[in-house]
C-alpha cells in the first residue's frame, strides 16, 4: 500500500493552528505519510510536526467555506486547525483518519524513522535478561536462567530467558505453565538482597469449578520459601472477582493445597474500567467551566485518583511482606500482565534504589512490563479521546507512571531521573518514532525484527545531552527503602499529564529553573573551595618555612 | 508518658524516649472526653493549629481533672489572663518600642503617595468618636468635608463610613471600604452619595465608581428587611454595583468543620476524600475570594476605576477582598515586610474582630469563623500558581497562623485599634512582627524573584478549579506521615546556606591562598613580623583562615559583604540552634513542611 493513496490533498496554504497558551500560528499545512506538519516558513517561529499516531480522534466544523479540524492527541493536547476551503478541510479530515488509524504494525513509522543522531550506545542491547541475570548470580546461586521458552511456546507473553528456582527442572516448568492463565508460570522478579526474599509473578492458577490442583506449580512456589517460612499470594483481584473467575477456568490458591502461602486479595480495578476512569479524568480536566463543585465531583466520578492509590498500596504491602515480614511473595491477577505489573513494578522502587536511577529505571520497565508481556501495543492503541469503543485498550502503564511520579513527588530527593521521564515514557507509549513499545511480547518482537528494523527509545535517551534534561537535580542517592504515604491528601492529580496543556506552565517553570540554578551555583562553589584547599595543602607541604613554624 | 499542665501549656513528656510535645492553652479549640475504655480514659484534644491529641489517661477522676482544668485554661475570661501579657522573651522595654514601631501605617500610605491632591488625612476619627471600630487615621477625599463623613457614617453600619485602603498611584484608583448602607427598603442619604460622588470624582480616570457588595445577593436582600442593605444605582450617580457572592461567617465556620471532620476520618478512602471535599465547600469558598479580588484588581489596574468594597459589617470579607486585591496589584505586599504591612493595615488596623473571630475569650460561639485562615490560605493558592512572585515561604504564613491563635504577642489581640489601645498592649506586650522579622531567614522563599515582580507587578491568576488544592501543610501540618518525606523547600534552603557559607570559605581560602603566596615569596612583612603560623591539622587550620579573613574583610571593601560574611556565620548558625528550640518547645510545633527522612517509621494504610 503507498501512503499517497490515502493523501488526498498533502498541502494547503493559509491554515491557522490554535494551541491553548500560545500564539495563533498560520502557515502551510503538509500531510506526509507519518507526519502532519504546519510551517510558517518563518525562521524563528516553531513549527508543528505531528505524528498521526499520535492522534486520537479528529472533530470537523464548518463557518461558511471555513472549515475547522479538532485534533485530539493520544498525549491529551487538543490543537485546532482552520482550513480554508470545505473540500481541503474535508479531504484532510480523511486522510488523518485513514492514516492514524493504520492497522498493519509494518506501517508504522518507527520502521520508516532514520535516527538524526548518532547511536553511542543501542538500546535494544541495553538491558539483556542475561545481563540482569549476572547481577542476581552475583547475590545467590539459588536461580537459574533457564531457555524453557526459547521459542516462545511454553508462554507466548514470556521473554526466551527467565530466571526460576534451581531446583526446578524444564519439564516441571512445561507442566506448570498448563496450571497457569496463558502459560504463565511463576518466574522471579525481584531478588531483595536485604534479606534473600524475593517476590514473583504469574497468571492465575487454572483451578476451575472443580478445584484441579498441580503438584509441580505447588512445588515449584514452595521451592523459594525458607524453611518454617511462610509466604504471601497477593491476587490483585478481589475474592469475588477471583470466585468468579473459576467459572471460567481461572481461580486462585486454596489453603488446603498451598499450606505454607497466605493470600491477600486486593482490588485493583481491571483493564476496561481503567480506561473509562481515564475518559471521565480527562473529559473533567478539559472542562472549562469554572464551578468548583463540578470539577471535585467529575475528578471523584473518574475513580482515577482511587485506582491510583489502591495499586499504590498494593504496592507497599508488596513490598512491606519482603522487607518487613521477610517473606517471599507471588504477585498474580487474571492475566498477570497488567495490574500485576503495576504491583511487582512499584514494590521495586520502593524497596530497590537502583530502580530509582535513570539507567535503573529504564531496566525495570524493559524487565516488569517490555519483557514481561504487557500488551503496549493493544492498550496504547488510542487514549482518552477515543470515540471507538474501546477494546483492549487500557492506562494500566499510565497508571504505573501516575503512582511512580507520586513517589516521586514524596521523595523528591530520592531520584535520579525528573518527572519528565515519566512523562516522556508515557507519551512514547503511545506514540514514538521508537520501536520499543512496539508489539505486545517479547515474541511479537522477535518477530517484526524490530531490533534490527527501528532504532530502540533508549539509544535516544541515553546520550549525554538527553539525559541532562531528564536528570533531577535534586537526586541524592538514597539507599533506604522509601515508604510513600497512600492517605488520599498525600496523593494528587498528576498536573503534569493531566493538566498539562490546560494551564500555563510558564511560572513553575521559571521557578524550577531557578532552582536548578541555585543547585548548580552551590555545586561550583563546593568544587572551588575543595580545589583551593588542595592548593592549599599543596603549597604548604612544598613550603618548608611554613612547615618548620 | 506523664502529662504536665502549667499555667500557659500542657506539656507530654514521653517516658521512653523523653521527647516532649507542648501545648500552648490558647491553641485548644476542644476538649473532649470519650467514654472509659479497658485502658483507661481517652481524652482528645482539638487545636486551632488544626493538631489534634489523643491521650489515654488510666485513672476516670484524674482525666476528669485534666479535662476540667483545661476547659478553664483554654478560655481565658479577661484579656489579663492571656499568654501575651506573661510572655517576656527577655528584652528590654526599648527593644519592645523598637518592635512596636517596626510596622508604620502612615509611612505606608505615604508609599502609595497618600496624602496627595485628591486624598487627605482627616481627623475626624481621632478620638474614635465617629467610628469606633476605624483606625483613628483615616483618608478621605479631598472633596469630603466632615459634615459629608459625619453624615455618611450615620448611614451606615457600626458609622464605617467609605475611607481608602488602598492607592494605585499608576492610575490614581482608589480601593475603599466600608460597610452596608442602612438603605432598608427606600431610604436614602445625601451625605452617603456625597461621599461616593467624591470618590467619584478624586479619579479622573473613569467616571464612575464600581460598588463590590462582597455578598450573596439573597442575603442582601434578607438585610433589607432589617433596615440595611446595598446602594440603589437610582440614586448614587455613578456607580456600578456588583454582588460577587462570598459567603458569611457562619457558612465559613461550618464549612471549615465539615472539612476538619472528612479530613480526620481514619484510613479515609479516596472517593469519600474528594465527595467530603466537595460537600464542605471549602475550595469553592476560597475561589470565591480569590474572584472576587481578581474583579477588583481587573477594575483598579485594567479600567484605572476606583472601588468601593463593603459586605455586612465590612471586617470580615471586605478586609478579605481588599486585602487579597491589594496584594495582586502591588508587589510590596508580597514581601515580607509588605506582607505585615498589608496585615496590619487591612486586618489589624480596620478592625477585623481577631478576639471573637478566634475565640480569644470565652465569647459566642456564633462569632468564630476561620475568615483570616482563609484568607492566608487564598496567598498560599497564590504562591502556588507563582512560585517566584512572593519573598515569603509557606512557612511564613503557617508562622503567622499559629500566632493568630496562640495570644503570645499583643498584635491580635482585641477586636479593633480603641481596645487594644485601652489594653495597652504596646506596654505589656511584644509585637509579632519584631519576632518574625528577627528570624526572616526561615522564611524566605528561595525562589523569590524581584525582577520577575517588575516584570509582572499585577498577577493575574487562574481560577479554573483545578488550581485550587486542598492546603494540607495548613490542615494536617502535624500529621508527619502524610507529608513528602523530602522537602524541596528545606533542601534547597540549605543549599542556599551552604552557598552562603561557601562564598565566605571561598573568600577565606583565597586570602590564605594569596597570603601563603606572599610568604613564600618573602615579600610580606607581616609574615616576620607575626607569622601566622598554621596550626598542625588541616580542619583546624581552615577554620582559622576563615576567622582571620572574616575581620580582615570587615575592614576591607564593603560592609554588607561582611553580614553575610564568614564572621556571622557562626551567630547565624546558633540563632537557628535557637529557633529551632523554641520550635520544639516554646511554640510546640514543628517545622510544618519539613518532615525528615524517617524511614524507620514507615505509616501504611495498607
Amino acid at each position: 500500500m503507498e501512503f499517497a493513496e490515502l493523501i488526498k490533498t498533502p498541502r494547503v496554504d493559509g491554515v491557522v493552528l490554535h494551541r491553548p497558551f500560545m500564539p495563533t500560528v498560520e502557515g502551510t499545512l503538509c500531510l506526509t505519510g507519518h507526519h502532519l506538519i504546519l510551517s510558517s516558513r518563518q525562521d524563528n517561529t516553531e513549527e508543528l510536526w505531528l505524528l498521526h499516531s499520535n492522534i486520537d480522534s479528529i472533530e470537523k466544523r464548518f463557518v461558511g467555506s471555513l472549515g475547522s479540524i479538532i485534533v485530539k492527541c493520544k498525549d491529551l493536547r487538543v490543537i485546532q486547525l482552520d482550513i480554508p476551503g470545505m473540500e481541503e478541510c474535508l479531504n484532510i479530515a480523511s486522510s488523518i483518519e485513514a492514516l492514524s488509524t493504520l492497522d498493519s504494525v509494518s506501517l508504522m513509522y518507527p520502521f520508516f524513522y532514520r535516527p538524526m543522531f548518532e547511536v553511542i550506545e543501542d538500546g535494544w542491547n541495553s538491558f539483556l535478561p542475561e545481563d540482569a541475570f549476572k547481577d542476581l548470580e552475583s547475590m545467590t546461586d539459588e536461580w537459574r536462567l533457564s531457555e524453557v521458552n526459547k521459542d516462545f511456546s511454553v508462554c507466548p507473553s514470556y521473554p526466551a530467558l527467565v530466571a526460576v528456582p534451581k531446583d526446578v527442572n524444564d519439564d516441571t516448568l512445561r507442566k506448570v505453565a498448563t496450571f497457569r492463565h496463558s502459560g504463565r508460570f511463576p518466574i522471579l522478579s525481584y531478588y531483595h538482597k536485604k534479606n534473600g526474599m524475593v517476590m514473583m509473578r504469574a497468571g492465575q492458577p487454572l483451578t476451575g469449578t472443580n478445584g484441579r490442583r498441580c503438584k509441580e506449580d505447588e512445588k515449584l512456589i514452595n521451592a523459594t520459601l525458607r524453611p518454617g517460612k511462610r509466604g504471601y499470594i497477593i491476587d490483585t483481584r478481589t475474592i469475588n472477582v477471583a470466585q468468579q473467575a473459576k467459572a471460567r477456568g481461572g481461580g486462585f490458591e486454596s489453603e488446603a493445597n498451598y499450606p505454607q502461602w497466605r493470600r491477600i486479595h486486593k482490588a485493583i480495578e481491571r483493564a476496561n474500567i481503567l480506561q473509562e476512569s481515564l475518559i471521565k479524568l480527562v473529559e473533567a480536566c478539559n472542562d472549562q467551566s469554572h464551578s468548583m463543585d463540578r470539577w471535585l465531583s467529575k475528578l471523584e466520578a473518574s475513580n482515577w485518583q482511587t485506582h491510583v492509590k489502591e495499586i499504590l498500596t498494593t504496592a507497599c504491602l508488596a513490598a512491606q511482606c519482603i522487607d518487613r515480614e521477610g517473606a517471599s511473595v507471588l504477585v498474580h491477577g487474571t492475566d498477570g500482565t497488567d495490574s500485576t505489573l503495576q504491583v511487582t513494578s512499584l514494590a521495586q522502587i520502593i524497596l530497590d534504589p537502583a530502580c530509582r536511577t535513570i539507567r535503573g529505571f529504564q531496566s525495570l520497565v524493559e524487565r516488569e512490563w517490555l519483557q514481561a508481556g504487557h500488551p503496549f501495543q493493544q492498550r496504547c492503541a488510542q487514549s482518552a479521546y477515543s470515540n471507538s469503543k474501546p477494546r483492549q485498550e487500557a492506562p494500566v502503564f499510565l497508571l504505573f507512571l501516575d503512582c511512580v511520579w507520586q513517589i516521586l513527588r514524596q521523595f523528591p530527593c530520592s531520584f535520579e531521573f525528573s518527572e519528565s521521564l515519566l512523562v516522556l515514557l508515557f507519551e512514547h507509549a503511545y506514540a514514538s518514532q521508537f520501536g520499543t513499545f512496539l508489539g505486545n511480547s517479547a515474541a511479537e518482537r522477535t518477530k517484526l525484527s524490530l531490533p534490527e528494523k527501528t532504532v530502540s527509545l533508549w539509544s535516544w535517551v541515553n546520550r549525554p545531552q538527553e539525559l541532562e534534561r531528564l536528570t533531577n537535580p535534586l537526586y541524592e542517592a538514597n539507599s533506604l527503602v522509601i515508604w510513600p504515604s497512600v492517605a488520599p491528601q498525600s496523593l494528587l492529580l498528576w498536573e503534569g499529564v493531566f493538566l498539562r496543556w490546560n494551564r500555563s506552565s510558564k511560572c513553575l517553570d521559571e521557578a524550577y529553573e531557578e532552582m536548578v540554578h541555585i543547585i548548580e551555583y552551590n555545586k561550583e562553589l563546593q568544587n572551588k573551595v575543595n580545589s583551593l584547599r588542595r592548593q592549599l595543602a599543596q603549597l604548604e607541604t612544598e613550603d618548608p618555612l611554613l612547615k618548620t613554624s | 508518658g506523664t502529662l504536665y499542665l502549667t499555667a500557659t501549656h500542657l506539656i507530654f513528656v514521653e517516658s521512653s524516649s523523653n521527647n516532649s510535645t507542648s501545648i500552648l492553652h490558647h491553641h485548644i479549640a476542644s476538649v473532649e472526653k470519650l467514654s472509659l475504655t479497658t485502658t483507661g480514659c481517652p481524652l482528645v484534644i482539638q487545636c486551632r493549629n488544626f493538631r489534634v491529641v489523643h491521650f489515654v489517661i488510666q485513672r476516670e477522676r484524674d482525666c476528669h481533672d485534666v479535662y476540667s482544668s483545661l476547659l478553664r485554661l483554654r478560655q481565658p475570661v479577661s484579656y489579663e489572663e492571656l499568654y501575651a501579657f506573661s510572655y517576656n522573651p527577655k528584652q528590654n522595654d526599648q527593644q519592645r518600642e523598637e518592635g512596636w514601631q517596626l510596622i508604620d501605617l502612615g509611612a505606608e500610605f505615604e508609599r502609595m503617595g497618600v496624602p496627595c491632591d485628591q486624598w487627605q488625612l482627616t481627623d475626624v476619627n481621632r478620638d474614635y468618636k465617629v467610628c469606633e471600630t476605624y483606625p483613628r487615621d483615616l483618608y478621605v477625599p479631598i472633596t469630603a468635608s466632615k459634615p459629608i463623613i459625619v453624615g455618611s457614617s450615620k448611614f451606615r453600619s457600626k458609622g464605617r463610613f467609605p475611607v481608602l485602603t488602598y492607592f494605585y498611584q499608576e492610575k490614581k484608583a482608589a480601593v475603599c471600604r466600608c460597610s452596608q448602607p442602612l438603605s432598608g427598603f427606600s431610604a436614602r442619604c445625601l451625605e452617603d452619595e456625597s461621599m461616593l460622588q467624591a470618590i467619584s470624582k478624586a479619579n479622573h480616570n473613569s467616571r464612575f465608581v464600581y460598588v463590590m457588595d462582597t455578598r450573596p445577593k439573597l442575603n442582601a436582600l434578607a438585610n433589607r428587611a432589617a433596615g440595611k442593605g446595598y446602594e440603589n444605582e437610582d440614586n448614587y450617580s455613578n456607580i456600578r454595583f456588583q454582588f460577587v457572592g462570598i459567603e458569611n461567617i457562619h457558612v465559613m465556620r461550618t464549612s471549615l468543620q465539615k472539612l476538619l471532620e472528612v479530613t480526620g476520618t481514619r484510613s479515609l478512602s479516596m472517593s469519600d476524600y474528594l465527595v467530603g471535599l466537595e460537600s464542605s465547600g471549602w475550595l469553592r469558598h476560597i475561589k470565591a475570594i480569590v474572584d472576587a479580588a481578581i474583579f477588583l484588581t481587573k477594575a483598579v489596574t485594567g479600567e484605572g476605576a476606583s472601588v468601593l468594597v463593603h459586605c455586612s459589617d465590612g471586617w470580615d470579607r471586605t478586609a478579605q477582598v481588599c486585602s487579597l486585591g491589594s496584594l495582586l496589584m502591588d508587589p510590596y505586599y508580597r514581601t515580607i515586610k509588605g506582607f505585615m504591612v498589608l496585615i496590619e493595615k487591612d486586618w489589624i488596623s480596620f478592625g477585623h474582630k481577631f478576639a471573637d473571630r478566634c475565640d480569644q475569650l470565652d465569647g459566642d460561639p456564633k462569632e468564630v469563623s476561620p475568615i483570616f485562615t482563609q484568607f492566608l490560605e487564598c496567598v498560599w493558592q497564590l504562591t502556588e500558581q507563582f512560585p517566584q512572585s512572593f519573598e515569603f515561604s509557606e512557612w511564613f504564613l503557617l508562622q503567622i497562623h499559629e500566632h493568630v491563635h496562640s495570644c503570645q504577642y499583643g498584635n491580635f489581640l482585641g477586636n479593633n485599634q480603641r481596645q487594644r489601645e485601652e489594653l495597652q498592649l504596646r506596654d505589656r506586650t511584644h509585637s509579632l512582627w519584631a519576632f518574625l522579622m528577627s528570624e526572616k531567614q526561615n522564611y524566605l522563599n528561595p525562589f523569590y524573584s524581584p525582577a520577575f515582580s517588575e516584570l509582572h507587578p499585577v498577577l493575574e491568576p487562574s481560577t479554573l478549579p483545578y488550581h485550587f488544592k486542598f492546603w494540607r501543610n495548613m490542615y494536617h501540618q502535624f500529621d508527619r506521615s502524610m507529608h513528602p518525606r523530602q522537602s524541596i523547600l528545606k533542601t534547597i534552603l540549605t543549599l542556599r546556606e551552604n552557598s552562603r557559607n561557601g562564598e565566605s570559605m571561598l573568600q577565606a581560602l583565597e586570602n590564605v591562598s594569596a597570603l601563603t603566596e606572599l610568604q613564600q615569596l618573602g615579600v610580606t612583612p607581616v609574615a616576620t613580623s607575626e607569622p601566622p603560623a598554621p596550626p598542625p591539622t588541616r580542619d583546624q587550620r581552615s577554620n582559622d583562615g576563615q576567622e582571620e579573613v572574616g575581620e580582615e574583610a570587615i575592614e576591607g571593601t564593603d560592609t554588607e559583604r561582611t553580614v553575610e560574611g564568614s564572621s556571622a556565620t557562626e551567630s547565624r548558625k546558633q540563632r537557628y540552634g535557637e529557633l529551632e528550640g523554641t520550635y520544639n518547645s516554646e511554640l510546640a510545633k514543628e517545622e510544618p513542611a519539613v518532615v525528615s527522612l524517617e524511614f524507620g517509621v514507615a505509616r501504611m494504610t495498607c
